[in-house]
């Protein structure tokens, strides 16, 4: 039986050679995430942003009358309501801020809420309520706290154990690589205006660990060289570390892609968005740890040494008192 | 690295399969199926995102609990002062800044108020509660302590958390999950509640009932103007009674709570066939009530709930029975609620809704069957892609993938742990993921062969260099897996606790399940060659 082999034998891609050109892309890309949330800012729901959020599904129509919801729920007079696609054409989420001062009055929040979904089962009664979601604006603040801590505590906590199990050149290069693929995907969503919302939180810890896992996979075998092959000029080195494992690479990430596609496709809506951030970013993953934990290497100087024991001043002294240097 | 000795072997196996076991009850449960009865049935729990339910977070103003025992210790002092032999003359009364002052008439008293007060600075744990200075030499300023607040907290949240618990339990709703969270926060979950009005407005009500007596000698126009005369507060009437808008002045001390019930039911007056609530005093809260009405016969009373005046009724006769029936423009709905609050006590401090998600039924249904129909469809192209890329290998792993899902679910129902909308998604990853411990292997296995090592060999070294990358890959995961589950709330914890026992099975399925698979094999048939 003739097996599958989607990179063919002895494959030798100069990946290192345009190491400047696309870390100069990776630069980019990340100040551009940076200027994206800054300029667009992004799109909080509820868990963020607090207020209440009602999530509809209009099972008999094509696509849910999305510029009508917000005429019909704008009329109710509690501002501006945002009405979007919740993760599939049918499912609009749509969500208002809470009055000033409710945070003492208890139920005037959620009420707010009833009347919303009783304003549109009126309108339409085919309309499936899927759910309802009230968040204070302290809760909401907390939950913000509580992202940008677990992601920078995930983020420091594994570059320090690529560090300890490497060495501290690695550690920077892994973590450099995460602030990529973290910035990117914060970006995109920035850019898409696609709801942001704890899923999406924890979309981002999951593409850190996974991204993670090909930055190790390279780092092993760039060790493993670095030990077997003591005189090789590092970029080549690094070369060979990268196609080595690179059959390796595209199986794995061509398994993970095609669990998560039909997910994408055939999956709850209320995951699409939880979904689509990991697809997105288990690419950038593979692409930062070639093109940006591989050439950081380079330019932190990393040799054999690195590995190897080296001869200590007091060896050395040892060696010339003998007469053998 | 090859060997299997059979003892081995039996305890692999023995592992595999009774953990694997460990998934049929909740698969039968999802395929609609009768579980036996006479089995063993651990099934995983369904998260209120897929079953359909509310998550109510509740939270206690701190603010309320010290204001209320600034107040206690107010009146503990003033009745150690008034009984004291002789009596010590107190004035300037202050509870502003959290912390009770006064001023003893004469500074000779010092001494002995000191001697009064001191014993009462003590919690019942030998914890200082209270801070006793002096000041001027004749003014004492008594401060709660930390230690004392936290304590005082905790003994609200705790009793708190045990009145929702009885009020949930009235309303007979399956199964609630209540937990105290943090330092002043309650978690409710109900599965199964869609409407959790009810459910809010009798958590809504404090339930803190008070008999209090009537400032008779407050200016009308000074009390709807809502000026309290000293020594005296001022509460509205609850909107819907009668007298809603006005106000009512009441002697701040002396009063009585409701605390001390044995019974509350909803009834109605005969006389006007409105709805009324009966309630019944225990011993001690029935001869405080029979004292407070003796001793003010003919004057009026207010009936305080959740400081606003039900009804100010005069006292005809002294009610010696323990029983008080209150009527306050009720609707039998609203009498029920209040009778079902006083049954199971008041609260001790009012909680608010800070955060409130429900989710509809159909949606979690909806979830969990185009969540599986994504799973089978994932693992079938998952599975096609290992057997035509590694052939027999691709075999093993996906043998060993099957047993990676049965474990990873058998697990989380013998922990009883949650499964999640999200937790779904980290079923799918963990699908796709898992393999990687397969690729790294095979793949190294394939070098191995092709710098012309023997088979027996290169299998050997496939799976000891591969497993140091494994091993370091699946590091990195678990720390991203625990930094995943300590932020989350309840989905996001689901998510992080199927992808953090996934790491697990993931590794034990795809590199020592199929290392025994393979070395069966290669002991059995010696190959020269394999494809690979």
């Amino acid at each position: 039986m003739k097996l599958l082999k989607l990179v063919p034998d002895d494959t030798n891609i100069k990946f290192l050679n345009l190491r400047i050109p696309f870390f100069v892309l990776s630069l980019v890309l990340i100040l551009g995430s940076w200027t994206a949330v800054a300029v667009n800012g992004l799109n909080f729901g509820v868990d963020f942003a607090g207020g209440q959020e009602v999530r509809m599904t209009f099972e008999k129509r094509e696509t849910a009358p999305i510029a009508s919801l917000r005429e019909l729920v704008g009329g109710l007079g509690y501002g501006e309501p945002v009405v979007q696609e919740f993760g599939g054409p049918k499912t609009v989420s749509i969500r208002v801020a809470l009055p000033e001062g409710t945070e003492d009055t208890p139920g005037a929040a959620t009420a707010i809420g009833e009347k919303v979904i009783a304003a549109i089962t009126k309108e339409y009664p085919d309309a499936r309520k899927d759910g309802n979601d009230t968040v204070s604006g302290k809760v909401a603040g907390e939950f913000r706290d509580q992202a940008i801590l677990a992601l920078l505590a995930a983020m420091a906590a594994v570059s320090i154990y690529i560090w300890v199990r490497f060495e501290w050149q690695f550690g920077v290069g892994a973590m450099f690589a995460l602030v990529h693929d973290v910035s990117v995907t914060v970006g995109l969503f920035a850019l898409t205006q696609m709801e942001f919302s704890l899923q999406i939180v924890a979309a981002i810890l999951a593409i850190i660990g996974y991204s993670l896992n090909d930055t190790v996979v390279v780092y092993d075998r760039i060790r493993e060289n670095l030990k077997k092959f003591r005189k090789m000029p590092l970029p080549e080195l690094l070369d060979l570390s990268v196609n080595e494992t690179l059959s390796r690479t595209v199986m794995t990430s061509l398994a993970l892609f095609l669990a998560l596609i039909p997910l994408l496709i055939f999956g709850p809506p209320s995951l699409f968005g939880m979904v689509a951030a990991i697809t997105v970013g288990l690419f950038i993953g593979i692409y930062s740890s070639v093109y940006l934990a591989g050439p950081l290497l380079i330019w932190m100087g990393v040799t054999s040494d690195s590995f190897v024991p080296t001869e200590s001043p007091a060896d050395r002294q040892e060696k010339v008192a003998r007469g053998e240097a | 690295m090859l060997e299997f000795p059979l003892w081995k072997k039996l305890w692999l196996w023995g592992l595999t399969l009774a953990a694997s076991l460990l998934a049929l009850p909740s698969l039968a449960n999802v395929a609609g199926l009768d579980w036996p009865k006479s089995l063993p049935n651990p099934q995983v729990n369904l998260g209120l995102d897929l079953a359909g339910g509310s998550h109510l977070l509740l939270e206690a103003k701190a603010s309320d609990i010290r204001a209320q025992r600034l107040e206690n210790m107010e009146e503990t002092v003033r009745q150690l002062m008034r009984n004291a032999k002789p009596r010590i003359r107190i004035g300037d009364v202050s509870t502003g800044e959290g912390r009770l002052s006064f001023m003893l008439d004469s500074a000779a008293d010092i001494d002995r108020a000191r001697g009064l007060a001191e014993p009462v600075m003590q919690g019942v744990n030998l914890t200082r509660e209270w801070d006793l200075t002096v000041v001027d030499s004749q003014r004492m300023v008594l401060t709660p302590t930390t230690a004392g607040i936290d304590a005082a907290l905790d003994d609200a949240m705790e009793s708190a958390t045990e009145v929702v618990r009885r009020r949930i339990d009235e309303l007979g709703t399956r199964e609630p999950t209540i937990i105290r969270q943090g330092a002043t926060r309650i978690v409710v979950q109900v599965p199964g509640l869609e409407d959790p009005e009810a459910l809010k407005s009798l958590l809504g009500q404090t339930a803190q009932l008070e008999f209090k007596l009537v400032d008779l000698n407050a200016l009308p126009e000074n009390v709807q103007a809502g000026i309290a005369p000293p020594g005296s507060e001022v509460f509205p009437y609850a909107p819907g009674t009668p007298m809603e808008g006005r106000y009512e002045a009441v002697r701040r001390l002396g009063g009585i709570r409701g605390d001390n019930l044995t019974g509350a039911q909803a009834g109605v007056d005969p006389t006007d066939n409105q709805s009324v609530v009966n309630i019944t005093f225990d011993a001690q809260g029935g001869a405080k009530f029979a004292k407070l009405t003796r001793e003010n016969t003919g004057k009026p009373f207010a009936i305080i709930l959740d400081g606003q005046v039900l009804s100010a009724p005069n006292i005809n006769e002294p009610i010696l029975g323990g029983s008080a029936q209150i009527s306050g423009s009720f609707t039998p709905e609203s009498a029920n609620s209040l009778a079902i609050a006083l049954r199971s006590g008041a609260l001790p401090v009012p909680l608010t809704v800070v955060e409130e998600r429900t989710v509809g039924p159909d949606l979690g249904a909806d979830s969990i069957r185009k969540g599986l129909l994504a799973m089978a469809i994932g693992s079938i192209a998952v599975i096609a892609l290992m057997l035509a890329t590694y052939g027999r290998f691709g075999v093993y792993a996906t043998i060993a993938l099957v047993f990676n899902v049965l474990m990873l679910l058998g697990l989380m129902a013998l922990g009883n742990f949650t499964l999640t909308l999200p937790g779904i998604a980290g079923f799918v990853i963990t699908i796709g993921a898992a393999v990687d411990a397969n690729v790294l292997i095979n793949e190294r296995i394939r070098e191995e062969r092709k710098r012309g090592r023997k088979v027996i060999a290169a299998v050997e070294t496939g799976y000891k260099e591969a497993g140091r990358a494994i091993y370091d890959a699946n590091a990195t995961n678990f720390i991203s897996g625990v930094a995943l589950f300590a932020f989350g709330s309840g989905p996001v914890k689901g998510f992080a606790v199927v992808l953090v026992i996934g790491l697990f099975t993931s590794v034990f399925t795809g590199v020592t399940l199929t290392r025994m698979f393979v070395a069966g094999w290669l002991r059995k048939t010696r190959p020269n060659d394999i494809s690979i």
